[in-house]
C-alpha cells in the first residue's frame, strides 16, 4: 500500500477509535447514572483512544520509512553476484539505481544486463512485500493501541489529564525540533567535513593561499591538481562585506538617528515602512540588479575615470549587498536608540546642549554597545548572503583587497561546488561542506557575541 | 562680572553659538540625506526592474500567408492524426517566408529570414492542423509569434542606429521587418505565453507556469509543516516550558537558527533529506522541508510574541471558571493570539517564497519545462527560474527575468498586505 493511503486508513481508524472510546465511556457511565459519574467528558475518552491509535502507529511508520530504502538496498545488493558486489560504492549505487529504475518502469530493459533484470524482479518482490508488511504492521499497532485504550475506560480514569499530558509531550516534541535541526546541521556538515579533511590536511585548508578546486579527471592531466587554500575566499568574503557595511552602516545609522530624533511622527510613519520594503525584496532580485545594472554602471563609470574595473567587481556586489542590509541596520539601531532613557536626553538638553551634541555625546555613547551588536549581526548577514554574490561576484579566487577586481566568496564556492554533478567521495564536493562548516561557525560566533552584547546593553537600562 | 554684565564664559558661549547651530543644521541634513539615499536606492531598484520588465508583457506576432500544402508537409491529403502530428510544419513557414520575399536567394540570408519567426510557431501550426485536419491543402493568413530578437526590434528595444555588430538583428532582417510592419503584418498582443508556458530555451516561448506551480507546491509543504509545528513549539515555550536547562537550550537554539545563513539549511537538506533519507532531488517535497526548517524560527518567535501579548485577564478568567491549563490555552489564549500568529507566519512564508539559495543546493536548478504534477516531481520555483534566466546570455531573457521578478514581488506585496490587514483588523480588540 502507498504511504498516503496508509495515512488515510490510519485517520479513519482514529475516527473510529474516537467514537468507540466515547461510546464506551457513555456505556460505562450509564450504569452509574449518567455522565456526571465520569471523571472527564466522554469526548476526552474518545480523544484518548484516538491518540493511542495514532501515535504508536505513526512512530512505527516513521521508523519504517526512514530505514526502508537502505534495508532494500542491502537486501537487493546482497543477492548480486560477487564481482558486482565488489564494485566501488558509487558504481554499485549507479548499478542499483538502474535496477530500481527498471523495477519502477522508468527505464527499458535494453539498457540493462541479465543480472540487473533478475535483481529488479527481486527488488519488485521485496518492495511489494515490504509495503504489505508495513501496512499490516501499522494497522495492527493502531488497532491494538485503540483497544488497549478503550479497555481502560472506567469512570475513575482521568482521561482529560491523560490526553493533556500527551498533548504536552507533542508540544514539547515540536519545540525540540529546533534542537534536532541544529544537531542535524552540525552533524551533517561535520561528517562530510571530516571526510574532506581526510583528503586535505586541515592546515592546508585554513592557511592555504591558493584555491582552485578543479580536480584532475585523469591522472596525467596538467594543471588541475586541485588546491584548497581557504584564505582567498575569506579575504574575498570580508572585502565584499566591508564594502556592504561601508554603505549600510552610515546610511542605516544616520537614517535611524534622523527618524527617531528629528523626524515628525507622520514622516517617520511613512519613511520607516518604505525603507523596510528593501528588507522584503528577495535576494535573487538584488542579485539580478547587481549583475545587470550596477556592475555595468560601475565598470563604465570606472572606465570614464580611467580605472580598470572588472565586470564582476567586488564593489558592485558589495554596494548592492549594502542596500540590502540598510533596513536591517536601521531597525536594529532604531530599537536601540529608542531604548536610551529619555531622562539622559532631557538632562543633556537641559544643560543647554544642542540636539546634535546630545545625540553625539550622550545618546550614541549610551547606545554604542547595542549598535556594535547590531553591526555584528549585519556582518553575519553579509557573510552568509548568497544570491547577490553568486550572481554578481566572480568565480576565480584572487587574493586581493582591491574592490575593483573580481573576488569570490565562501558562499559562491559552496554553490558552484554543489550545483551540477556531485560525487560524494571527491574532495571537490566535500570541500563545500568544509566551507559550510566555517560559514556556520563564523556566523554562529558573530550572532552569539552580538546577542550577548545587545542583551547586556538592554539590561543596563531596564 | 564684566562691563557689559556678561561673564567671560557667556561671551565664549555666544561666540560659539553660531558654529554650534550650523553644526546642528548640518547634522540634520546628514540625516535627511541618509533617508533620501535609502529612498533613491529603493526607487532605482524598483524602477529598474519595472522599466526592464514591462515590455515582456506584450509580444509581437507576424501575419503570414500559410499554405498547408500536403506535399511540403510530407503527408498526403487523408493523413492519419499521428501523421498530421509528425508533419514538417517548419517547411510551410519557410516556404511562406520565401514567397513573401522572393529576392532572398543565398542560403545564409534564407537562414536569417527564417529567424524572424519563433521556433515555436511550427507547434502552433501543428496544433491548428490537429484541431482541424481540413486545413490541410488550404491556404490561410495566420498570426505567428515573432522570434525574440525580431520582437526586440519591433518593440523598439533595438534601434537601427546601433552598429550592426552590436545587435543580433542584422540589417537585412531590419529591412524585412520594416516591410512587414509597413504592410500591417505585425501586431503587438498581450503575452499570455509568459503565464501559460514552462521554461524554454527560446525567450519568446518561455513562461513562468512551471516555476509558479513549483513554488505553490513548495509553499504548501512549508506551510503545512512549519505553521502547526511552529505554533505548537511557541505554545510550549510560552505556556508550558518549565524553567530549566532544556528549555533554555531550546530557546537559544531557536534564536540561533533564525540567524543562520539560508545556504546552510540547503546543505542540511542535501546531506540529510537527499543523501540520508533518499528523498528525490529537485522535488518540491524536499524544498518544502528545507524551507519549513528555515521559517520555523521566525514563526516560533512571532507566535511567542503574539501569545505573550494576550492579556493575563483572559487566562485568569478561564482558570477561574475551572478550565484546565490546556483548555485555557487552546480555547481562550490561542484564538485571541491568532491574528498575531497569522501575521508572523505570513511574513515568514513571504520570506520563504523569495528564498533561492537553499533550493540550489537540493538540485532545483535543473532545466525543467513542464509544471510539476505532484510533490515528488522534479520542479523549479519562481526565484530559481529568475536566477536561471538572469544567468542566460540571451538578451531576450533580461525582460523575462524582470517580468518574473515583478510577478514574484506582486505575490510578496499581496502577502504582506494581507499580514498588515490582519494586524490592523484585529489589533483593536
Amino acid at each position: 500500500m502507498h504511504t498516503t493511503s496508509i495515512l488515510l486508513v490510519l485517520v479513519a481508524l482514529c475516527v473510529v477509535s474516537f467514537f468507540t472510546g466515547r461510546k464506551r465511556s457513555q456505556v460505562v457511565a450509564r450504569r452509574l447514572g449518567g455522565i456526571a459519574a465520569l471523571h472527564s467528558l466522554p469526548k476526552h475518552y474518545g480523544y484518548m483512544a484516538a491518540a493511542w491509535a495514532a501515535l504508536p502507529a505513526l512512530l512505527i511508520l516513521a521508523l519504517w520509512l526512514g530505514f526502508e530504502s537502505s534495508v532494500l538496498y542491502k537486501l537487493v545488493t546482497a543477492e548480486l553476484p560477487q564481482d558486482i558486489q565488489e564494485m566501488p560504492a558509487d558504481e554499485l549505487g549507479l548499478y542499483y539505481n538502474q535496477v530500481q529504475g527498471f523495477a519502477m518502469g522508468a527505464i527499458d530493459s535494453e539498457q540493462l544486463d541479465q543480472t540487473q533484470v533478475q535483481a529488479a524482479e527481486h527488488y519488485k518482490w521485496l518492495a511489494s512485500s515490504f509495503s504489505q508488511v508495513k501496512a499490516a504492521l501499522v494497522f495492527l499497532v493502531a488497532i491494538i493501541g485503540a483497544l488497549l485504550a478503550v479497555r481502560r475506560v472506567t469512570p475513575v480514569l482521568r482521561a482529560r489529564n491523560h490526553v493533556e499530558r500527551i498533548i504536552e509531550w507533542v508540544l514539547f516534541g515540536c519545540s525540540f525540533l529546533a534542537v534536532l535541526t541544529t544537531l542535524g546541521i552540525v552533524l551533517s556538515i561535520l561528517f562530510e567535513s571530516i571526510r574532506f579533511f581526510q583528503f586535505i590536511p586541515l592546515a592546508d585548508f585554513l592557511f592555504g593561499l591558493h584555491w582552485s578546486p578543479q580536480m584532475a579527471i585523469r591522472a596525467d592531466q596538467v594543471g588541475a591538481s586541485g588546491s584548497f587554500g581557504f584564505i582567498p575566499l575569506l579575504v574575498g568574503t570580508l572585502l565584499i562585506s566591508a564594502v556592504a557595511l561601508a554603505i549600510a552602516v552610515p546610511v542605516g545609522l544616520m537614517s535611524a538617528i534622523y527618524l527617531s530624533e528629528y523626524a515628525t511622527r507622520r514622516f517617520r510613519a511613512v519613511a520607516k515602512p518604505m525603507l523596510e520594503i528593501l528588507a522584503g525584496v528577495p535576494t535573487v532580485v538584488y542579485g539580478f540588479f547587481a549583475a545587470l545594472t550596477v556592475a555595468p554602471f560601475i565598470r563604465e563609470l570606472g572606465e570614464s575615470l580611467g580605472l580598470s574595473v572588472a565586470s564582476e567587481s567586488a564593489l558592485a556586489a558589495g554596494i548592492v549587498m549594502g542596500i540590502m542590509i540598510i533596513p536591517f541596520v536601521l531597525s536594529l539601531s532604531d530599537d536601540i536608540i529608542n531604548a536610551v532613557p529619555v531622562s539622559l536626553r532631557e538632562a543633556s538638553l537641559g544643560m543647554g546642549a544642542t540636539m546634535n551634541e546630545t545625540i553625539r555625546k550622550v545618546v550614541l555613547p549610551a547606545a554604542l554597545p547595542g549598535i556594535v551588536g547590531g553591526i555584528l549581526l549585519a556582518t553575519s548577514r553579509a557573510i552568509g548572503e548568497t544570491m547577490i554574490v553568486v550572481m554578481a561576484a566572480g568565480l576565480s579566487a584572487k587574493l586581493t583587497i582591491n574592490p575593483f577586481e573580481a573576488v569570490t566568496t565562501i558562499t559562491v564556492q559552496i554553490v558552484t561546488l554543489l550545483v551540477g554533478d556531485q560525487e560524494f567521495d571527491s574532495p571537490k564536493t566535500l570541500a563545500a561542506f568544509a566551507l559550510g562548516l566555517v560559514l556556520f561557525f563564523v556566523t554562529l560566533l558573530l550572532n552569539v557575541v552580538a546577542l550577548y552584547v545587545v542583551r547586556r546593553y538592554r539590561e543596563q537600562y531596564e | 562680572m564684566s562691563d557689559h554684565g556678561k561673564s567671560k564664559t557667556t561671551i565664549a558661549i555666544q561666540a560659539s553659538l553660531k558654529k554650534r547651530y550650523a553644526r546642528e543644521r548640518r547634522f540634520q541634513w546628514y540625516g535627511r540625506i541618509a533617508v533620501l539615499i535609502g529612498f533613491v536606492f529603493l526607487l532605482v531598484l524598483l524602477g529598474d526592474i519595472f522599466i526592464k520588465g514591462a515590455p515582456a508583457f506584450t509580444q509581437h506576432y507576424i501575419k503570414l500567408d500559410i499554405d498547408f500544402d500536403a506535399e511540403l508537409l510530407g503527408i498526403n491529403q487523408n493523413a492519419t492524426p499521428s501523421e498530421i502530428a509528425d508533419a514538417d510544419y517548419a517547411a510551410i513557414i519557410k516556404s511562406s517566408l520565401r514567397t513573401m520575399f522572393p529576392d532572398v536567394t543565398s542560403s545564409k540570408e534564407k537562414k536569417q529570414l527564417y529567424r524572424l519567426i519563433s521556433l515555436g510557431a511550427e507547434y502552433a501550426l501543428r496544433d491548428m492542423a490537429i484541431k482541424d485536419p481540413k486545413l490541410i491543402g488550404t491556404s490561410h493568413e495566420v498570426w505567428l509569434l515573432a522570434h525574440a530578437e525580431a520582437g526586440r526590434y519591433l518593440k523598439g528595444q533595438v534601434s537601427a542606429d546601433q552598429p550592426e555588430s552590436e545587435r543580433r538583428v542584422k540589417d537585412v532582417q531590419l529591412a524585412w521587418l520594416d516591410t512587414l510592419r509597413g504592410e500591417g503584418r505585425t501586431e503587438s498582443r498581450f503575452n499570455s505565453t509568459f503565464f501559460l508556458a514552462g521554461d524554454s530555451r527560446e525567450p519568446e516561448m518561455a513562461g513562468i507556469r512551471a516555476g509558479l506551480k513549483g513554488s505553490f507546491y513548495t509553499m504548501l509543504v512549508t506551510f503545512f509543516l512549519a505553521f502547526p509545528v511552529g505554533v505548537m513549539a511557541a505554545i510550549y515555550l510560552e505556556e508550558f516550558a518549565p524553567r530549566n536547562r532544556l528549555s533554555d537550550l531550546i530557546e537559544i537554539n531557536i534564536n540561533n537558527l533564525a540567524a543562520i545563513p539560508s545556504i546552510v539549511f540547503g546543505l542540511l537538506g542535501l546531506a540529510v533529506f537527499i543523501n540520508f533519507f533518499g528523498l528525490p532531488r529537485s522535488a518540491p517535497l524536499v524544498g518544502g522541508l528545507v524551507m519549513a526548517l528555515m521559517t520555523l524560527p521566525t514563526i516560533v518567535i512571532t507566535s511567542r510574541a503574539a501569545i505573550q501579548a494576550v492579556s493575563p485577564s483572559i487566562r485568569e478568567a478561564a482558570m477561574g471558571v475551572g478550565a484546565s491549563k490546556m483548555q485555557t490555552v487552546f480555547h481562550h489564549v490561542i484564538p485571541v493570539a491568532m491574528p498575531g500568529i497569522l501575521t508572523g507566519s505570513i511574513i515568514g512564508m513571504a520570506h520563504a517564497l523569495g528564498e533561492t539559495a537553499p533550493l540550489l543546493m537540493i538540485g532545483m536548478v535543473a532545466f525543467i519545462m513542464d509544471a510539476p504534477g505532484g510533490l515528488t516531481d522534479p520542479s523549479t520555483v519562481l526565484p530559481v527560474q529568475i536566477y536561471l534566466w538572469a544567468d542566460s546570455p540571451e538578451r531576450g531573457f533580461t525582460e523575462k527575468t524582470s517580468a518574473a521578478i515583478m510577478v514574484l514581488m506582486g505575490f510578496l506585496i499581496l502577502m504582506n498586505a494581507l499580514a498588515i490587514y490582519l494586524r490592523r483588523r484585529f489589533e483593536l480588540k
